[in-house]
């Protein structure tokens, strides 16, 4: 299963409730304001590495590049191209995306 | 365009269907009901209750299916069929029904 | 009429009149259920809001669309899913949420309750098992 989070954990809870969601095995993608998410050493960054042995987690770099955090992502967040996303997507017989 | 009851003037959508259903009443019921050729019998004016309580209640007009099932068990098993449903509303029960009821044109209507 | 049915899951997270989600899931929901298809509601996070009892919206101007809930029932929509940890957070039991029914016709149309509480251990195994998984 892949889930979506296009939201910054430090404005929605939809990381959050996403990673509490998110069953062993399974895919998170973060792309748009979600790859916020993806920071070193933020407040955030604790809950999301505990939660990568049991999840994937991967961020979409084109986002992840905008936002001037592409030397601050956690280590072991895979960073995927728009051909990753769509592969995930593909992959993934259920995808939920998180508002 | 409007709807005339009474000599007071209804406000309607382009496809005729009220505007505010509190404007409904009998008599705007009966205007409706000539607006789509029905000739209006108990058998019409029950199922038109029907959807006006059902709409009280839920806020919505059902689906046909739901509208089938639910008339079935209020008025009995030999009305709860399309067939029966589509004899007295001929261009759709949820549709005819609706308007001549004064409700919004039913969600998933089909 | 498609005969393969499938199992929707919705899963809605947001109040009901802030934004237009609410709403916006409640007809989705109408529609796919009128197909016929396993439909099945999930409230989580803010959107057990939206079940709440005694919603009174005429002062807003907005359409108080919670008694919708209770015509589910008759859409065949029998399970809805309330994750017990965002009642929680939010001072909420299962008291304050709506009486949703459903009425079984194989038990002679006997009442029986919707509301499912529901943990996070449960909601991981719902939206796995689901075939499609949509978030409002």
């Amino acid at each position: 299963m892949l889930h979506i989070v296009n939201k910054s954990p430090f404005d929605k809870n939809s990381l959050e409730s996403c990673l509490s969601c998110a069953s062993d095995g399974s895919a998170v993608l973060l792309y748009e304001d979600g790859v916020y998410g993806a920071i070193k050493g933020s407040t955030y960054a604790e809950k999301l590495q505990s939660a990568m042995s049991n999840i994937t987690v991967y961020a979409l770099e084109p986002d992840v590049k905008a936002r001037g955090i592409a030397d601050k992502v956690i280590d072991g967040i895979k960073l995927v191209d728009y051909t990753g996303f769509v592969e995930l997507t593909a992959d993934n017989e259920v995808v939920n995306s998180w508002l | 365009m409007g709807l005339m009851v009474e000599g007071k003037e209804l406000e309607t959508d382009e496809e005729g269907y009220l505007l505010d259903l509190n404007d409904w009443t009998r008599e705007a019921g009966a205007e409706l009901a000539k607006t789509e050729n029905l000739e209006m019998t108990d058998s019409h004016w029950e199922v038109i209750d029907f959807l006006r309580e059902y709409y009280d209640e839920y806020q919505i007009a059902p689906a046909v299916r739901v509208l089938t099932k639910a008339i079935g068990k209020k008025l009995g098993k030999e009305k709860g069929n399309s067939k029966y449903l589509y004899e007295l509303f001929p261009y759709g029960p949820a549709k005819q029904a609706c308007k001549v009821a004064g409700l919004p044109k039913p969600t998933g209507c089909i | 009429m498609s005969s393969v049915i499938k199992q929707f899951l919705y899963v809605n997270r947001k109040a009901p009149y802030g934004t237009v989600y609410a709403l916006e899931s409640l007809e989705v929901v109408l529609i796919g259920a009128a197909f016929e298809q396993d439909v099945r509601l999930m409230f989580m996070d803010d959107g057990v809001f939206q079940i709440t009892k005694g919603q009174e919206t005429t002062d807003i101007g907005m359409k108080n669309f919670s008694p919708t809930f209770g015509a589910l029932g008759d859409y065949d929509v029998k399970y809805m899913y309330v994750c017990k940890q965002s009642l929680e957070e939010r001072g909420l039991t299962v008291d304050d949420l709506m009486d949703l029914k459903w009425e079984d016709e194989d038990d002679d149309w006997a009442e029986k309750d919707s509301i499912i509480l529901v943990d996070r251990a449960e909601i991981k195994s719902l939206m796995t098992d689901a075939d499609v998984v949509l978030s409002f």
